[in-house]
């Protein structure tokens, strides 16, 4: 990856060349890199073989971009009936790291990189912080939790790349963070748009002062937020507030993010292909149209996705940003096209929710999801029909399902959930059937 | 030996109380005990009632969770550490007490108190072995 030199004047880009190629080049690019991960998925990954089959695809065909809409697509199910390494195109010793998610059945999505995919994970990552405002003079504060999750481990490596510094933070302990955030003069803050109204709403109680702060900056993602939370977060914390994108199934942070116009993310158009699809149809929408995001991913070689569906709304502006980048801007996430929630920062699926309760005692209950946000905290709370199998003459018995059952949510979920035990036809029916979610945020 | 109980759950709201009993009293079931275990979400009522199994299918017909139990009624005699003796008796003999609680009315000069065991054959062999009173059901439903 070659770096251009920059004049003073200009807004730094972290990687010119690519960031600002001519869209006609770019679709060249994209092309070349196109017929690569097609030819490496028809040879490596079964899944793939068995899809191209289906439709009589040979990967050698593919001349124009156009020809991408022609290919099925990839979903979460893929990824979960190969679990663990089914969908990884390369073997396990040229893999040097593994990252997952929360899946739909408790067994969690599982993903590989190469030592080439981390370096161009880290360098899109240093990407999209050098558009969000990061420099090298940077203190860059990572309240994240370093963990299998992407999100810590994506920045963390971006930031060195930069040349920042990394206070490796990880999540908890808000005052802790605090201290550790005034003392060191963290500049630039990392974490969910949620944690960091929290930090504000911490700061407030403890009586802290802003200008006791060096922040200036803040790169906020893993979960979705409105303007108005960006306001709050900016006027409350003095800072910058920017959004960036990514999931784990196409790579973790990185995938697109902020420059500092704030008016859409930029996609790493280079290393990932972008489609909006009508999530109904599956066909592909003109330009400009809202839909569902779908991702190939062009240069990845452990695991590859074509033509991956992300379930997030969103639209894309081909137009030139005043940042002077050329790649396509998606507006932040307007929903999902399924019914995954992502409380917390973390993707929740009801269905898991009943397998759990259907584990316990046999049966299954009739329940509704409640999400609030309370102190900018999302709070999750079941709301359980209780039946006669689930019903105990004993209060001992009848604690020990429910902590039975929120002790095997918090571990299938990876979040705390309260069950909250509600009389039969306390939960409103739409025609027969069950609102499931009840989600009271604001976003 | 045995009295069967009805338990229901109850949202821990205003007036969920009253319209159980209410339920109960229109369709003339009588209430000989109660007892309520309550949480800040939810309580768990338990009734000794003339008629169980009509109240059970009123009460499953209004929607409410319903369970029955068998619990015993044991006389104590009204004095100081009637009761003690007798939960005496039955922790010497390692019978565990899930929960007890008071008849108003009483047996003769006695009072009544109803038990829940975790094994209730037992719990009866030694009551009945050493001597303490233990109610036949069809009594209790008439005291």
């Amino acid at each position: 990856m070659l770096k251009h030199k920059q004049t003073e004047a200009m807004p730094a880009i972290w990687d010119f060349a690519a960031e600002t190629l001519d869209r006609d080049a770019l679709r060249t690019l994209q092309l070349q890199r196109l017929q690569q991960t097609l030819q490496a998925t028809a040879q490596k990954v079964p899944c793939y073989q068995a899809k191209y089959a289906a439709c009589g695809f040979e990967p050698g065909d593919v001349q124009s971009l156009d020809q991408l809409a022609d290919l099925p697509f990839t979903t979460k199910e893929d990824l979960r009936q190969n679990y663990p390494y089914g969908m990884f195109a390369v073997p396990m010793r040229d893999v040097v790291r593994i990252h997952s998610s929360s899946g739909t059945t408790g067994k969690p999505t599982v993903v590989g990189y190469t030592r080439d995919d981390l370096h161009i994970w880290t360098q899109l990552v240093a990407r999209f912080m050098t558009a969000a405002g990061v420099t090298a003079d940077d203190i860059v504060h990572i309240a994240f939790g370093y963990g299998l999750f992407t999100g810590a481990f994506g920045l963390h490596y971006g930031t060195e790349a930069i040349g920042a510094s990394v206070i490796p933070m990880s999540g908890g302990n808000t005052d802790k963070q605090l201290m550790i955030m005034q003392d060191y003069r963290s500049s630039a803050l990392v974490c969910t748009p949620s944690y960091a109204l929290t930090i504000a709403d911490r700061m407030e109680q403890n009586g802290l002062n802003l200008k006791d702060f060096s922040l200036r900056v803040g790169l906020f993602g893993a979960e979705p937020w409105s303007e108005q939370m960006r306001r709050e977060i900016e006027s409350r914390l003095g800072i910058i507030a920017t959004d960036n994108y990514g999931l784990s199934e196409v790579m973790g942070p990185g995938v697109a993010g902020e420059c500092q116009c704030r008016r859409g993310m930029h996609i790493a158009e280079d290393h990932f292909l972008a489609e909006i699809i009508d999530p109904d149809t599956g066909k592909v929408l003109p330009e400009g149209e809202v839909g569902e995001l779908v991702i190939t991913s062009l240069s990845k070689q452990a695991f590859p996705v074509v033509r991956y569906r992300t379930r997030d709304i969103t639209r894309l502006n081909y137009q030139k940003c005043d940042c002077g980048r050329t790649l396509a801007r998606m507006e932040k996430t307007r929903g999902r096209s399924d019914d995954m929630l992502i409380i917390k920062g973390v993707n929740v699926f009801p269905t898991q929710i009943e397998e759990v309760l259907f584990q316990i005692e046999g049966c299954q209950p009739h329940y509704q999801l409640v999400i609030d946000r309370i102190n900018n905290m999302d709070r999750l709370e079941i709301q359980v029909e209780v039946n006669e199998h689930i019903f105990f003459d004993e209060m001992k018995e009848q604690r020990r399902f429910v902590n039975e059952a929120e002790h095997k949510l918090a571990s299938v979920l990876g979040i705390s959930a309260n069950i909250k035990l509600i009389e039969p036809s306390g939960i409103i029916r739409h025609e027969g059937k069950a609102s499931r979610v009840l989600d009271r945020r604001k976003l | 030996m045995k009295v069967e109980q009805i338990s229901i759950f109850i949202e821990n709201k205003s007036g969920r109380l009253a319209e159980v009993t209410g339920i109960l009293g229109k369709s003339g079931v009588n209430i000989r005990a109660l007892s309520l275990a309550d949480t800040s979400d939810f309580g768990i009522l338990r009734l000794i009632v003339d008629a169980p199994a009509k109240a059970l299918e009123i009460l499953r017909n209004h929607s409410f969770t319903v369970n029955k139990t068998e619990v015993v009624g044991v006389e104590v005699n009204d004095r100081p550490g009637g009761l003690a003796e007798i939960l005496s008796i039955l922790d010497k003999n390692s019978v565990n007490v899930e929960y007890m609680y008071a008849f108003v009315e009483r047996s003769g000069g006695n009072a009544v108190i109803i038990f829940r065991f975790d094994n209730v054959d037992e719990a009866i062999h030694v009551l009945v072995r050493n001597g303490i009173k233990v109610l036949e059901g069809e009594k209790i439903s008439g005291i």
